[in-house]
């Protein structure tokens, strides 16, 4: 256990030795920040939904660029092999290097905290959908982490893994706003599908056991094929 | 401490290990031998557990690498080749990982990374990063790595590649101190340094282990045999092939490139001595001799003659 959490600590340095960290964080601030206070005035509301409704497509495109080195890199370095000929199971590496990814990711979100201080401070904020918000953004951030960590255990090109990533997660954001091109039978199933759709349910501050779970069983599914993609070397 | 049992390792369709079989017992270091492709680097990997075998078991130190594989890392140290390390990472940062990877407390981790340091000539660059590193100061730092949970074996993929010459005598006598207790393995197709440092030798061609021996038992059973040089001019090379072809000793004739004149590589019985007859039957003639030269079967020619017939 010791071992593994000495990989995860590693991992997570790794994000701020490189300037990496740094860059993907400004991004994130500043694309967030700017859409959201451009029209925050003029709705003249003291609420985060415009913040919320950002995050799944912002995230979509941060979070892949987050994960496409966990694994391609080493890869292409070769210093996967170093690494899975110490004593861990190829399961601990995939773990380890996903809790990291979702440590950033969290880290990542912190500075946001202070827009409900400051709208606060400006009108009445309703607690419920900030919190609900929050567990909502963690969820959609530690989903989105697990597809871009599955991506990144495919191949040993980080571009690759950065578009696969981005596509996979992207057409999850947008899925059930394209529900007029599927045939009628499909809707319900494929509206299932979209992580937006889960996300905004959370969002309004509803924790339902469906939205949970879907977030439980896509971070499950991604992170056995990474798995399975690492053991099969 | 080690058992190699039909190992196999397809990838895909290529065959890259072909059913090898060996053991090797504790405080022995084995030379993995072979040309580019042979098949050693594959055979490490799945004694380290980092591939799988597609059939055939290993087995090291009671435990199988299937069933047990955290139980056989614990006890392997590995160099995988060119030392492929954690670019990003600090010298003594990436020490200090795997020490603590090893299972190794804080306090003894410092004493054990100085140790190492010295050993490997470490100590001006542990405060730097390892990918602005040369390939031989990183191959040091690759082996400090590989020994540093003190393993009962320690596996090292050309170890010495990359290093200059002085570094590599340095490596050579660790390795043959590690060697006085604990299991060594190393691939190298550098002969000499399979010679100097190692026990065993194991000369693996196309995936099939072809000789494994001691390299002096190796060199002895070639030795009924020998080669001879002769250079001859105002010769041709159907006449001087023909004339030394027929003396009853020499088993068979080569051509060697030459500039001017013939010269010839004769593959002959050592015992009796060739050298008379062949002297006999040129002196016979109206050539000039102008090189007559005799040659034991060195570690190289018997190692070109395994892994060269198999190539046809």
């Amino acid at each position: 256990m010791k071992r593994v959490l000495r990989i995860a600590i590693k991992e997570f340095k790794d994000y701020f030795v490189s300037p990496i960290a740094y860059i993907v964080i400004s991004i994130f601030l500043l694309v967030t920040g700017w859409f959201f206070f451009s029209t925050f005035f003029i709705f003249n509301q003291a609420s985060m939904r415009g913040f919320f409704s950002l995050l799944p497509t912002i995230f979509s495109l941060v979070i892949p660029a987050v994960t496409m080195k966990l694994f391609s890199e080493e890869f292409n370095v070769g210093s996967y092999e170093t690494l899975a000929t110490l004593p861990v199971t190829s399961g601990e590496i995939v773990l380890v290097k996903y809790f990291a990814a979702s440590a950033f990711i969290a880290v990542m979100l912190v500075p946001t905290v202070s827009y409900p201080l400051f709208i606060s401070s400006m009108g009445h904020l309703d607690p419920g959908p900030v919190a609900g918000g929050y567990l909502g953004a963690l969820l959609l951030g530690g989903a989105y982490a697990s597809v871009g960590l599955f991506a990144s255990s495919l191949t040993g090109n980080q571009i690759i893994a950065f578009i696969v990533g981005l596509i996979t997660c992207f057409s999850l954001t947008v899925i059930d706003k394209m529900l007029v091109f599927f045939p009628g039978q499909f809707l319900s199933v494929i509206g299932y599908l979209g992580a937006d759709y889960h996300f905004r349910n959370i969002a309004r501050g509803i924790i339902d056991s469906r939205d949970i779970l879907y977030f439980a069983s896509l971070i499950f599914i991604s992170l056995y094929g990474a798995w399975l993609a690492v053991d099969e070397k | 401490m080690i058992q190699v049992e039909n190992l196999t390792k397809y990838y895909g369709d290529f065959l890259a290990v072909d059913r090898i079989s060996f053991e090797i017992s504790r405080g022995q270091i084995v030379g993995l031998l072979g040309p580019n492709g042979a098949g050693k680097t594959s055979t490490l990997r799945i004694l380290t557990g980092y591939l799988s075998a597609s059939s055939g078991a290993v087995t090291i130190g009671g435990f199988s690498i299937e069933d047990d594989p955290i139980k056989v890392k614990r006890m392997m140290g590995y160099l995988p080749e060119s030392a492929p390390l954690y670019h990003g990472m600090l010298v003594y940062d990436y020490l200090l990982f795997v020490a603590g990877m090893r299972g190794i407390s804080k306090d003894k981790a410092l004493s054990r990374i100085r140790l190492l340091a010295k050993m490997c000539g470490l100590r001006e660059i542990m405060s730097r990063s390892i990918g602005e590193l040369s390939k031989g100061l990183k191959q040091r730092v690759g082996l400090a790595h590989a020994m540093m949970g003190d393993p009962e074996i320690l596996v090292l993929d050309e170890p010495t590649s990359g290093l200059d010459p002085n570094q590599i005598i340095e490596i050579r006598e660790i390795i043959k101190q590690i060697g006085k207790e604990k299991t060594v393995i190393l691939s190298t197709h550098i002969l000499s340094e399979a010679e100097a440092t190692c026990d065993r030798v194991v000369i693996i061609n196309k995936g099939k282990v072809v000789a494994d021996d001691s390299a002096d038992a190796l060199k002895q059973s070639a030795g009924d045999q020998c080669y001879i040089h002769v250079s001859l001019l105002n010769s041709d090379y159907e006449s001087a092939e023909g004339l030394l072809g027929s003396v009853p000793g020499v088993l068979s004739v080569e051509r060697l490139p030459e500039k001017e004149g013939v010269s010839l590589r004769l593959l002959c019985d050592t015992d009796p001595d060739q050298r008379g007859p062949i002297y006999q039957k040129i002196k016979a003639t109206d050539w000039t001799l102008v090189k007559f030269q005799r040659e034991t079967k060195s570690l190289e020619s018997i190692f070109r003659e395994l892994t060269k017939e198999h190539l046809t």
